[in-house]
């Protein structure tokens, strides 16, 4: 099996290339729209800017693809901004679009809190998730971002609480995103991986 | 649900390999960067720390090299820093694996570069390292390991450079630095309570108390130490164990 890693330009690749590999998973970086028509599936990993993200999607040309691989069906893996891309729109980005998967505006969080949040925290679990199989309800995971989609968004199955109720796991057929860094969040964030790994094949 | 308070094992390095700084005798080699951070990813760091202190150019010239051979070891965080002059030097040190870096001396000089670093990376991957002094009811900054005072109010620069985009706060108190008395609670709740980002508690760290007194009356989201980790005296995961039964959020689990 094949997973596309969408390489933006930006981001830290290499380590969620490696922890795929761990896994025994073969990993292509992905830099045009055919690499995301051959792959098995995708991720979509992010860090930085949501304005930076979406428009180095565009500059290669990948935004359609990713459209297509969402109407296909295609299994993909957004991860932090990756999740937040595959909103409409953000409050890091007035004016710009995302992917428009969902149509849900990503928020910042608000100033009662700290902001970035920066640490490992836990989910509560809303609906069934494949992506949470196998992992105790008390299990932290790391997370490191300033906005976040409200847990009110459609595709959420597990939350997280800081300053508001935000998606923290999201699933909507072969969709998936998570708020958190799984190739940060030590064995448990390994598991959320495989997870999704077993969830291709 | 709650956030957890993290526990951060530091690595100062020069010239490829951990070490300590010993009174009278200069630096002790404490061993391997990579080994370290791979004993800490499995004890439950939960996130590691490693910064450059080489004093020469030939050692400065491994850093990014150390970052690598470190990042495959974790599964967890990892944040690099010690000599980042300019927008560069920071991406390096992202593409070399890390998920943050921290800035300090050239951000006095040239509070632009916090700005520039986290328009690019985002706020959570750019962390101001705060050295400081106590000086009357107040601190003040300093720079070049602790060298140069630089007549800045630490809370004001702190909050400075949290307008312009750090994400974090990683703050040392010189004072307390190698004394073995324990974290500068005060220092760490007087900054924790100025600015709206988390802060990282440096210095002094000597017992598992001090971890709990600066979480609690020291209000802080974090706390790092390094030599007292490295000795295998004391495990992370004992000390883990011990703030979760005294009401610490703490994430025992790996």
């Amino acid at each position: 099996m094949k997973i596309a890693i969408v390489d933006y330009g930006a981001g830290n690749l290499p380590s969620v290339e490696r922890a795929l590999l761990k896994l025994g998973v073969e990993t292509e970086r992905a830099i045009e729209p055919r690499q995301l028509e051959s792959a098995e599936a995708i991720v979509l990993p992010g860090v930085g800017h949501f304005a930076a993200f979406v428009a180095g999607l565009r500059e290669r040309n990948l935004t359609g693809a990713l459209r297509a691989a969402f109407d296909a069906g295609k299994p993909m893996l957004g991860i932090c901004l990756g999740l937040q891309a595959m909103f409409a729109a953000s409050d890091e980005a007035p004016g710009g679009a995302g992917l428009a998967f969902f149509p849900e505006q990503v928020r910042a969080l608000p100033t009662n809190v700290k902001s970035p949040h920066i640490g490992w925290n836990q989910l509560r679990q809303t609906r069934e998730s494949s992506l949470l199989r196998g992992i105790p309800s008390d299990a932290y995971f790391y997370f490191a971002h300033s906005f976040a989609a409200p847990a009110t968004a459609e595709p959420t199955v597990a939350a997280c609480d800081h300053g508001f109720p935000f998606a923290a796991v999201i699933e909507c057929g072969s969709v998936r995103g998570v708020q958190f860094h799984p190739e940060k969040s030590g064995e448990i964030g390994a598991q959320v991986l495989r997870n999704f790994v077993e969830s291709i094949q | 649900m709650t956030l957890a308070r993290r526990i951060i094992p530091c690595l100062d390095v020069d010239a490829g390999r951990v070490v300590k700084g010993v009174e009278f005798e200069g630096l002790r080699d404490m061993g391997d960067p990579a080994e370290l951070g791979a004993r800490y990813n499995r004890e439950g760091a939960d996130e590691l720390v490693v910064l450059d202190i080489s004093a020469s150019v030939e050692g400065r010239a491994t850093f990014l090299d150390t970052i690598r051979r470190v990042a495959e070891q974790l599964n967890i965080p990892l944040t690099a820093g010690g000599g980042i002059r300019k927008m560069e030097d920071g991406r390096a040190v992202l593409r070399a694996g890390a998920d943050k870096v921290t800035v300090n001396t050239a951000a006095v000089e040239r509070p632009e570069l916090i700005s520039e670093l986290s328009q690019q990376f985002g706020a959570q991957a750019v962390v101001l390292s705060l050295d400081v002094k106590r000086k009357g009811d107040s601190w003040e900054a300093y720079t070049r390991g602790g060298r140069d005072a630089t007549g800045l109010d630490a809370a004001k620069w702190a909050a400075e450079a949290v307008q312009r985009g750090a994400g974090e706060i990683l703050l040392t108190s010189i004072d307390r630095d190698g004394t073995c008395s324990g974290f500068d609670c005060e220092l760490t709740a007087r900054i924790a309570q100025t600015v709206p980002v988390p802060v990282i508690a440096s210095g002094g760290a000597s017992t598992f108390e001090d971890f709990l007194a600066v979480y609690t009356e020291g209000r802080a989201d974090a706390a790092l130490a390094a030599s007292i980790f490295h000795q295998e005296t004391r495990s992370i995961a004992a000390m883990k164990k011990f703030l979760a039964e005294r009401g610490v959020p703490i994430r025992l689990s790996r």
